[in-house]
């Protein structure tokens, strides 16, 4: 069942347009891959998306309902953003600011509950960094924090989860764990948005990818039919083959560039 | 990634201890400042006295201590946990909101409003009461001129724009006031004026506090109700909105607070700019922050308790050090800026 549904969407700053005809269905338990280069509009097209920029045209559609007029409190509780962490914060714990997530659910004049706080640690139990607790965010290294973000972003009980880069600046090893989280919850049945510079993550967890270029969306749909070698030219102006590759568990696509980056390549 | 059981995290209990130490020290500060000063008192002068006013019955105490007690130090007292508060609770929630360690009460241009007003009066020989007056009048206006400008300026940065039209305004209140300290009497009002930018409650009177306690109360519920969702607007804008939150209403919310207090607590203490008291508003919210963390439900109980300790008893020193009274904001400086430099030295996180 589609969950949500974008249309025609137009989006920009104040007079600026900066991409146009955007639109695509999601229902719970996709993962959609924003793919496209810097200056493509995708963060752009998420502050739309989060409702903190008006749409310039088009609309968005939540449980059929346009949600253009939805209170933020309403719109809070069907959809989470997980931004990108900034590393210089306040010294909140990571319970204090996973808690924070409950904000759409606690009445205006109250503070969390106990129910609350079980909620916020339910969230953090469910990506295994419940130890965390009482550390000081700014303290935690990029993947701990970036944890710490989606736990907030559960703790809200949306359905839909917008992420701005999830594995921007984390190592490899967190690159794949917060990859294998978020699969996790789509396996949940939330349905996540994410921006990504990598074309392979795309191949790893999603099942649905849009490809932006300039503001405009080149290719919509399945991974394997939207990221291929034409469009990649055309949107990134390199040239790559899209190869199968097997691990031991695993059999990917991924993207090879086709240009040789150093003289001393290994032989295979 | 370890099931290790989980520490001590829920913030309620933890947050005890500061509170009970924060409580206690404003107590004791409290009864040691009724105590000091020209004419001795005792502690159980203080008690009996404050007992018999609060039950209404009759102290067994001289009629003239009683005077002293109830006159003369009470409402400097009051005056002195008003404007100490006042300045500390603004001071964390402006840090708060506009996500600076540099922010004080004044970064609106409060001080600079009031100073305009305070000096105004002064130049046309107004009574101590219409100086104040004025002086809470124009600190409010020049905080609504800035918010009104900076609201008219079509920006995505919102708050830097706020903060740096408040820095821009409160530079031209500053240059009205230094016209007027050109043009004032050499003899008879320059002396006034200079002796009110640097703050000072000596000349707080039962009827200041009537006036700028209400008007400071009125300032802290909001703020009090709101607590929790002070924290979030610590993410900025666009998180804050995220999880729901109408920031520009929450903003409007706490701004009309903390400037309320402010320019209450600045009218009947002339606390003017980084320079006298307002400095206060700077340095103990951090000091708090140091005790409980940024959780803004544990640093507005601290911060209003150890500001309001702070200036009481540098204001009972002010009157007892010297011959004569020496200036309040000098003291609060020259005894508060070793200890932040000191904190500052020994501290983890600024934040």
């Amino acid at each position: 069942m589609t969950l949500l549904k974008v249309e025609n969407l137009d989006f920009g700053y104040g007079r600026r347009r900066v991409g146009s005809g955007i639109g695509f269905d999601l229902a719970g338990g996709d993962v959609m891959c924003l793919l496209g280069p810097n200056g493509s509009g995708k963060t752009t097209l998420f502050k739309t998306l989060l409702g903190l920029l008006p749409c310039q045209g088009g609309r968005i559609v939540l449980d059929d309902e346009p949600v253009a007029l939805w209170s933020r409190r309403r719109f809070a509780r069907a959809m989470a953003y997980v931004p990108q962490t900034s590393p210089n914060s306040f010294s909140f714990s990571a319970l204090q600011t996973v808690v924070m997530g409950r904000s759409a659910h606690i009445d205006l004049f109250s503070r969390p509950t106990t129910h609350d706080f079980a909620m916020a640690k339910g969230a953090m139990r469910a990506l295994g960094i419940e130890a965390l607790g009482s550390r000081p965010v700014p303290e935690l290294s990029g993947g701990e924090r970036q944890l710490v973000m989606i736990a907030r972003a559960l703790a809200q009980e949306p359905r839909i989860l917008v992420m701005d880069e999830p594995t921007a600046n984390l190592d490899f090893g967190n690159r794949v764990k917060v990859l294998g989280q978020i699969r996790k919850l789509a396996d949940q049945g939330i349905a996540v948005i994410l921006s990504t510079h990598d074309p392979d993550h795309a191949f790893q967890i999603a099942n649905q990818v849009a490809l932006l270029h300039e503001g405009r969306q080149v290719a919509c749909g399945a991974p394997a039919s939207v990221i291929t070698a034409e469009s990649l030219r055309l949107v990134y102006g390199i040239d790559v083959s899209i190869v199968a590759v097997s691990g031991k568990a695993t059999q990917h696509w991924v993207c090879l560039p086709d240009s040789r980056l150093s003289s001393v390549q290994e032989s295979l | 990634m370890t099931s290790e059981p989980m520490s001590a995290a829920v913030p309620e209990k933890t947050a005890a201890l500061p509170l009970i130490i924060s409580a206690v020290l404003l107590v004791v500060v409290v009864v040691a400042s009724f105590r000091m000063g020209r004419f001795p008192v005792t502690s159980h002068d203080v008690f009996a006295v404050v007992w018999a006013k609060i039950s209404g019955g009759t102290a067994s105490v001289e009629p003239v201590v009683q005077a002293v007690i109830l006159n003369v130090r009470l409402p400097r007292v009051i005056a002195g946990i008003l404007v100490g508060g006042a300045l500390s609770v603004a001071g964390a929630t402006y840090q708060g909101m506009f996500r600076n360690p540099l922010v004080s009460p004044d970064i609106l241009g409060v001080s600079a409003g009031a100073g305009v007003g305070a000096v105004l009066g002064i130049f046309l020989g107004w009574s101590v009461l219409a100086i104040q007056g004025a002086a809470f009048l124009t600190g409010l206006a020049a905080v609504a001129g800035v918010y009104g400008l900076a609201m008219t300026m079509r920006h995505q940065e919102r708050t830097l724009v706020l903060v740096l039209t408040g820095v821009a305004v409160a530079t031209l209140l500053e240059a009205a006031l230094s016209v007027m300290q050109l043009l004032a009497d050499p003899y008879t009002q320059l002396p006034t004026i200079t002796y009110w930018l640097m703050g000072s409650l000596n000349a707080a009177s039962p009827e200041d506090v009537m006036v700028a306690g209400p008007a400071i109360l009125l300032g802290l519920i909001p703020l009090w109700i709101l607590r929790w969702r002070m924290n979030l607007l610590c993410l900025g804008d666009e998180e804050a909105q995220a999880l729901g939150i109408q920031t520009t209403v929450f903003r409007a919310i706490f701004i009309v607070s903390a400037t309320l207090m402010t320019a209450a607590a600045v009218a009947i203490s002339g606390a003017h700019g980084w320079r006298g008291l307002g400095w206060v508003g700077l340095i103990i919210p951090h000091i708090a922050r140091l005790l409980v963390g940024p959780d803004f439900t544990r640093l507005l109980p601290i911060s209003l308790m150890l500001g309001a300790a702070f200036i009481v008893a540098m204001d009972s020193l002010a009157r007892s050090m010297g011959v004569t009274e020496i200036p309040l904001g000098i003291l609060t400086s020259v005894v508060g800026v070793p200890f932040f430099l000191w904190l500052l030295t020994s501290m983890r996180r600024v934040w």
